[in-house]
């Protein structure tokens, strides 16, 4: 046996490919039964298969390959004509092959097994009665068969081996051509009756697709995929010793040895290219399963789903391609048993009958793209709501705040599932946050996107490779830490002088105004418990240096001591004494042999709290009263604050801009006020408003300063009452949608919003005129000041 | 002739341990250790052994043991795992002894807390005990430390 185990293993190889492409061609010949070409292929695939074990001894495997070679031989021959159940059993058949191989690679022995039901299945379907035999028409072939050139393979081999014609029978075909029969061979055995018409087409054309295969097989060889692990793993270490030499470049000055090291960068570079491509593999390796896939679980819920691929040729590292294997099926299965819809149902709305699955792949900013798609029912945004709330996933008020977006990712959640019933397929609730964790694990994410009514889409996105990745390495405490590049959005240094203005305080939350947006800050040694100098995150001459990364669609600057280059690093994967620190992806030697830990930034994201699970994703601070913060576009008069700050109102709650001379303010008690049309405005001073209340008596006694200077008043109204915010200087009216925000700070400020590209505070009006009445009654004021004359 | 097996010996605060030579592969003098910020206490952090990355395992913390003096440079002994290399940083580097099985005894019961599970057992040699120490165990991350004292 062990002398065998070469032939053995070939075998094994060969045939896992041939069964590969048998699932294919099955569900392919379900739809278009007449592809002879198929049926051929299929029927040769099982003829081989079924040789190879008899000649190696596999007798049980031979009996089953014997079955499905005589069923397909009835269809070859045109006595039975596919339909679904010949189809299922021919796919069972395949599937029973594929066990039985898997037993002999496992153990060399085919195991014991009970074939029989499956024997029988088979055997009764050939006994089918020719439905529809499709009618041979007698034409003369077609004038191809004439035109065949220069022959590989002699079409009579051809014919005798898939055929069946006899060697007599081609013997004397010949014999008559020698004799000065001018026609073909093809021809003449049809006339003779021998054959049919189709078969010498299909015949010439296996003819050319071998003549075809042989060059293919030429110019390409098999590797073993360990010996290809074994070279990269090899080119790793020589892009390390590169990386180590150009860091002692830099003392060297020679420059012979400088050209040289630039040869030797160049071709290790293109080395790792080549090598990474051989490991390269096109998606469809994984798609080719997946009609079968679809066909089984459409069959299996009552649905007729089509699958269509696009960008089959999208390329992607083998180990990523094993890793997104589970998590795509998933997809897919899902997709047919929860996404589209029962026939019935579909007609009833208008679309067709069958649904689409469509597949896309293709490479976007160093990722692949992987979309599954369905034109199904779509997800119910309101039933996921209520089946999170149910769930207690989320709590009601979250639920209610969170945007479409958010709620489909809720499927996201362990513990989560909208299907109706629970099928055997799907809907147990695991499945969708596993393909979640997967994805990430492989530093990949997962977004949906839906119409009710029209479809879902589940975009996948995933990077080329893993093996070697370009990263930023930057120092923080002391060691280098590696940033993935993929995570990586840009740098941002903040000058010494800069930073007190910079880097402002939500909370004492750091944060920092990235164009117009506020960007939370993490430090990089708090987060890792570095030892925490009392300059934190600054360099040596003060500056910040921060890196803008992304996880998980949200931004967050980490402030590192030190930015220092971008550098191609090999990933080794951290050993399970470390599995549980899940701040770091991995480990990478550095070009001065001291090794370098790789962050995860969605587990660093996490750690810090920037990215939370979704469920405690409560906007905490829309919890406080806010009538009037939607997220639509609002208008805000902006004005200054006292010490530059800035602040804003809603502009729907102005009711006129004014201005006073000073001289026109008169006490009233101790209240501002001044006389407007015909009325007496109480006027609140921002300053007086904001300011803590056991300094606000003293200033409120405060009667304005004489002088011929000039008060900028916001007239507002409130509870049916007029009053006016004197403010030092108004800036401008905007409009913006002021969805970034914080909690407030101090009282009389409901939360601070980025408007325009400041942090601008927004003044909560009722909680200053509360403030301002009863600290005017804490001074003594009267509360009738109405009754003054004007 | 009874069986005799190979031990390779080393010191932690003047005691005397051993592992089995065969799962050594290597001692090597202190290494050049990038430190892992929130790891378990026990990994010292990872040593590039030419071109691979290995984790160091601080023996002392891991036998719930005094930390080692500031300053004392440690020796790393390579031990093949089932999860790869791993480095056991030791005080110091004893002889190879070769030890027969009948000077073995296991742990008195006595010897209590998590550190029963490294410490397989003692041989008992002529001028000292030297403490056979589990490879596999010894890399592994101890699951609850426990507070009870090693002697």
């Amino acid at each position: 046996m062990s002398d065998d185990s070469d032939i053995v293993r070939e075998f094994l190889v060969e045939s896992y490919e041939n069964l590969d492409r048998l699932d294919r061609e099955l569900v392919g010949l379900e739809k278009n039964p007449n592809d002879r070409e198929a049926l051929g292929s299929v029927f040769r695939t099982i003829h081989t298969i079924k040789g190879t074990c008899g000649f190696l001894g596999f007798n049980k495997l031979e009996a089953v390959a014997h079955v499905g070679e005589n069923l397909l031989t009835r269809l070859r021959d045109r006595q039975l004509t596919l339909n679904p159940e010949i189809t299922t059993g021919l796919l069972s058949m395949v599937d029973a092959v594929r066990q039985m191989l898997n037993q002999i690679e496992a153990s060399g022995q085919e195991g014991e097994r009970d074939d029989s039901v499956l024997i029988a299945t088979l055997t009764r379907l050939q006994k089918l009665p020719a439905a529809a035999a499709v009618k041979v028409e007698t034409a003369t072939p077609p004038e191809s068969v004439a035109e065949t050139a220069a022959p590989q393979v002699s079409i009579g081999d051809i014919l005798m081996q898939h055929v069946g014609v006899t060697p007599e029978e081609i013997l004397h075909a010949a014999r008559q051509q020698k004799e000065g029969d001018p026609r073909r061979l093809g021809e003449i055995l049809v006339e003779q009756g021998a054959v049919q018409p189709a078969d010498v087409v299909d015949a010439l054309r296996i003819q050319r697709a071998s003549s075809t295969q042989a060059t293919a097989s030429d110019s390409s060889v098999r590797v073993d995929v360990g010996l290809l692990d074994e070279v990269m793993n090899l080119v790793g270490e020589l892009v390390l010793a590169r990386n180590q030499i150009l860091q002692f470049s830099s003392r060297m000055k020679d420059s012979g040895f400088q050209a040289a090291l630039q040869r030797l960068n160049l071709i290790t570079t293109e080395l790792q290219a080549g090598v990474m491509k051989t490991r390269m593999q096109p998606i469809r390796n994984v798609w080719s399963q997946f009609p079968r896939t679809v066909r089984d679980v459409a069959l299996g819920c009552g649905k007729e789903v089509g699958i269509e691929m696009e960008g089959k040729e999208t390329e992607l590292d083998r180990t990523i391609i094993e890793a997104i294997k589970d998590p795509l099926t998933h997809l897919v299965r899902n997709s047919v048993d929860h996404g589209i819809e029962l026939p019935e149902q579909r007609v009833n709305v208008g679309k067709n009958r069958s649904g689409r699955l469509i597949l896309r792949a293709f490479h976007e900013g160093g990722q692949v793209n992987i979309e599954i798609g369905d034109d199904g029912a779509g997800l119910n945004v309101e039933r996921i709501r209520k089946k999170a709330v149910e769930r207690a996933l989320v709590s009601a008020e979250q639920a209610a705040r969170m945007s479409e977006r958010e709620i489909f990712n809720l499927i996201f959640l362990p513990g989560f599932s909208t299907a109706e019933k629970v099928t055997n397929v799907s809907g147990r609730g695991v499945g969708m946050d596993v393909v979640k964790t997967n994805v990430e694990k492989i530093g990949g994410t997962v977004d949906v996107q839906s119409t009710l009514g029209r479809g879902t889409t589940v975009r996948v996105k995933i990077p080329l490779t893993l093996a070697i990745i370009p990263a930023l390495v930057v120092t923080c405490g002391g060691e280098r830490y590696a940033i993935p590049q993929v995570s990586l959005l840009e740098l941002v240094r903040i000058k010494a002088d800069d930073v007190g203005k910079a880097v402002e305080l939500v909370h004492g939350v750091p944060v920092y105004r990235l164009r117009g947006r506020l960007l939370p800050l993490v430090y990089l040694n708090r987060e890792l418990n570095l030892v925490a100098e009392a300059n934190a995150g600054a360099e040596k001459d003060g500056a910040v240096n921060i890196v803008v990364l992304q996880a998980d669609e949200r931004r967050f600057g980490l402030v590192v001591d030190q930015i220092n280059d971008t550098e191609e690093i090999v990933v080794k994967p951290l050993r399970k004494q470390l599995k549980t620190v899940k701040t770091f992806a991995g480990s990478s030697i550095m070009g001065d042999g001291k090794v370098a830990l790789i962050l995860d930034v969605l587990g660093l994201a996490q750690r810090a709290g920037v990215v939370s699970e979704v469920r405690d994703h409560a906007v905490v601070e829309t919890s406080l009263e806010t009538a009037e913060a939607a997220v639509p576009k609002q208008t805000f008069l902006l004005f200054a604050g006292p010490g530059d700050s800035r602040m804003a109102i809603p502009l729907s709650t102005l009711a006129r801009l004014e201005e006073f001379p000073l001289a026109q303010v008169e006490m009233s008690g101790r209240q501002w006020v001044t006389q407007y049309r015909g009325q007496i405005l109480p006027l609140v001073r921002l300053e007086v408003a904001l300011e803590e209340r056991r300094n606000k008596i003293r200033t409120l006694q405060a009667p304005p300063p004489q002088g011929s200077g000039r008060i900028q008043v916001l007239v507002l109204h409130h509870d049916g009452r007029a009053f006016g915010l004197v403010v030092e200087r108004i800036l401008d009216i905007v409009e913006d949608r002021a969805d970034v925000r914080s909690p407030a700070s101090r009282a009389a400020v409901l939360y601070s919003v980025v408007i325009g590209d400041r942090v601008t505070e927004l003044l909560d009006i009722p909680a200053i005129l509360r403030s301002a009445e009863t600290s005017a009654a804490q001074a003594g004021f009267a509360e009738k000041s109405t009754e003054v004359v004007n | 002739m009874a069986t005799t097996s190979q031990f390779c010996t080393f010191y932690l605060d003047k005691l005397l341990f051993g592992v089995e030579l065969k799962g050594v592969q290597e001692v090597i003098r202190s290494l050049e250790m990038t430190k892992v910020p929130l790891a378990p206490e026990v990994v010292s952090g990872l040593i590039n052994l030419r071109g691979q990355i290995v984790t160091a395992v601080d023996l002392r913390r891991r036998l719930e043991m005094e930390p080692s003096p500031p300053g004392m440079l440690a020796m790393n002994v390579v031990v093949r795992s089932q999860d790869g290399a791993v480095s056991l940083l030791v005080d110091e580097i004893g002889d190879v002894v070769e030890v027969e099985e009948t000077s073995f005894e296991p742990p008195p019961e006595t010897l209590r807390g998590s550190v029963r599970t490294v410490i397989l057992g003692v041989h008992k040699l002529n001028d000292r005990l030297m403490h056979v120490l589990d490879i596999e165990k010894a890399c592994q991350m101890a699951e609850v430390p426990e507070t009870l004292g090693v002697r």
